[in-house]
């Protein structure tokens, strides 16, 4: 058994873990208060960007659609970007995605395809290293960033536009974790290119007549690299209010868990203490009867 | 008279959404001004200044490139980059 004053020690350094759990949950909350507000107010400027080339989309079709919504009509070398946080201490967040992220990569290397991994985070650069070593083309630290702009994105969406005009890929798939609420954020695989047009119908009724300026086309070419830049943003964004959301509910937990072991050591030390003037009496006593 | 609706959305947020009368913006191929009931256009801005007039109040913003989308439900500008000027 320990010594009396290894408990006390175990008890006061568990306090000290505590105190710095809950504060570690108070600033996760404050902070996923901040970012769920920031994922809030990106998705105007995605939903609409996402409607308007829907609309577009359904007008170019065929040979003259770019090459980023059509694709290159080959299914043989994917990309993956896994995003997930640059920070630990949140619980299983970074290790959801990974997950997700791995079983599509096994799935498709098993089918006999190329697979290219772009890591965004430092756990997850660190998680992936080590199985798929010499498929990961590139990392991105996010960590030296205080605010998620487009400026942030920017770099990422350059790097997968770059590998894919290069017919470097032919499929580019972005995991991230989709912010539902704050108990429950999903890992998501989400296709990036070939750009999907799902969920906005064409506006019904009779079709407006548009006039574009410049052409169709050309619009479409330059807002499908924006829409690749701002649907990584809201990725980011999302991961963000995720992270905490996840770190504070991990927080969370270890104060619970620090108070229970506080309970059951300062039990214990008073068991023990008590045990020991128990003992002391006897002593005392035994050698007062012996005189 | 008519009110044109008119949201101004960057990614970071939401920074004008309402009712007015008149919104002038940088086309890619010229200058233009969009009033209510305006037929359906859509282009690619410059760098320059977004104008919304409505009434006596006129609000003036700095947009780095961007798409606006005239339809029957108003005028959107989605800006790159949008601050308002001073």
């Amino acid at each position: 058994m320990a010594s009396l004053k290894e408990m006390r020690n175990r008890i006061s350094s568990v306090k000290a873990t505590q105190k710095i759990t809950k504060a570690m949950q108070m600033v996760a909350a404050a902070k996923l208060r901040r970012s769920q507000d920031a994922a809030e107010s990106a998705r105007p400027y995605a939903r609409r960007l996402a409607s308007v080339i829907a609309n577009l989309a359904s007008g170019v079709s065929g040979d003259g659609a770019p090459k980023m919504l059509a694709g290159t009509g080959r299914d043989e070398r994917h990309l993956v970007v896994v995003a997930a946080a640059d920070r630990g201490l949140a619980g299983g967040f970074t290790s959801s995605i990974v997950r997700a992220a791995r079983v599509h990569i096994d799935s498709l290397i098993a089918q006999g395809k190329t697979v290219q991994i772009i890591c965004v985070g430092k756990k997850v650069t660190a998680q992936l290293t080590r199985p798929y070593a010499g498929k990961i083309v590139e990392t991105f630290d996010l960590s030296a960033y205080r605010q998620l702009t487009l400026s942030v994105a920017q770099p990422i969406a350059d790097t997968v536009t770059r590998l894919y005009e290069a017919g470097e890929t032919d499929v580019v798939t972005l995991f991230y974790s989709r912010f539902k609420s704050v108990v429950q954020q999903i890992p998501t695989g989400l296709q990036l290119i070939p750009a999907t047009v799902e969920g906005v119908e064409a506006p019904t009724g009779p079709a407006a007549v548009y006039e574009y300026e410049p052409s169709e086309e050309a619009i479409l070419e330059t807002l499908l690299p924006r829409n690749l830049t701002v649907q990584i943003l809201s990725a980011l964004l999302d991961n963000m209010a995720g992270f905490y959301a996840s770190q504070m509910t991990a927080m969370d937990n270890a104060t619970r868990n620090a108070g229970d072991m506080i309970k059951r050591y300062t039990l214990e030390y008073n068991r023990s203490r008590q045990a020991q003037i128990t003992k002391e009496l006897i002593e005392i006593i035994s050698g007062a009867e012996a005189v | 008279m008519a009110k044109l609706h008119f949201s101004l959305v960057a990614p970071e947020r939401e920074l004008f959404s309402g009712d007015v009368d008149m919104v002038q913006a940088p086309g890619a191929e010229g200058d233009f001004g969009v009033l209510a009931n305006h037929a359906p256009f859509m282009t690619t801005l410059r760098e320059g200044k977004v104008t919304v007039k409505d009434g006596a109040t006129t609000k003036v913003f700095d947009i780095q490139g961007g798409f606006a989308d005239v339809g029957p439900e108003g005028l959107t500008i989605l800006a790159e980059h949008a601050v308002e000027a001073a």
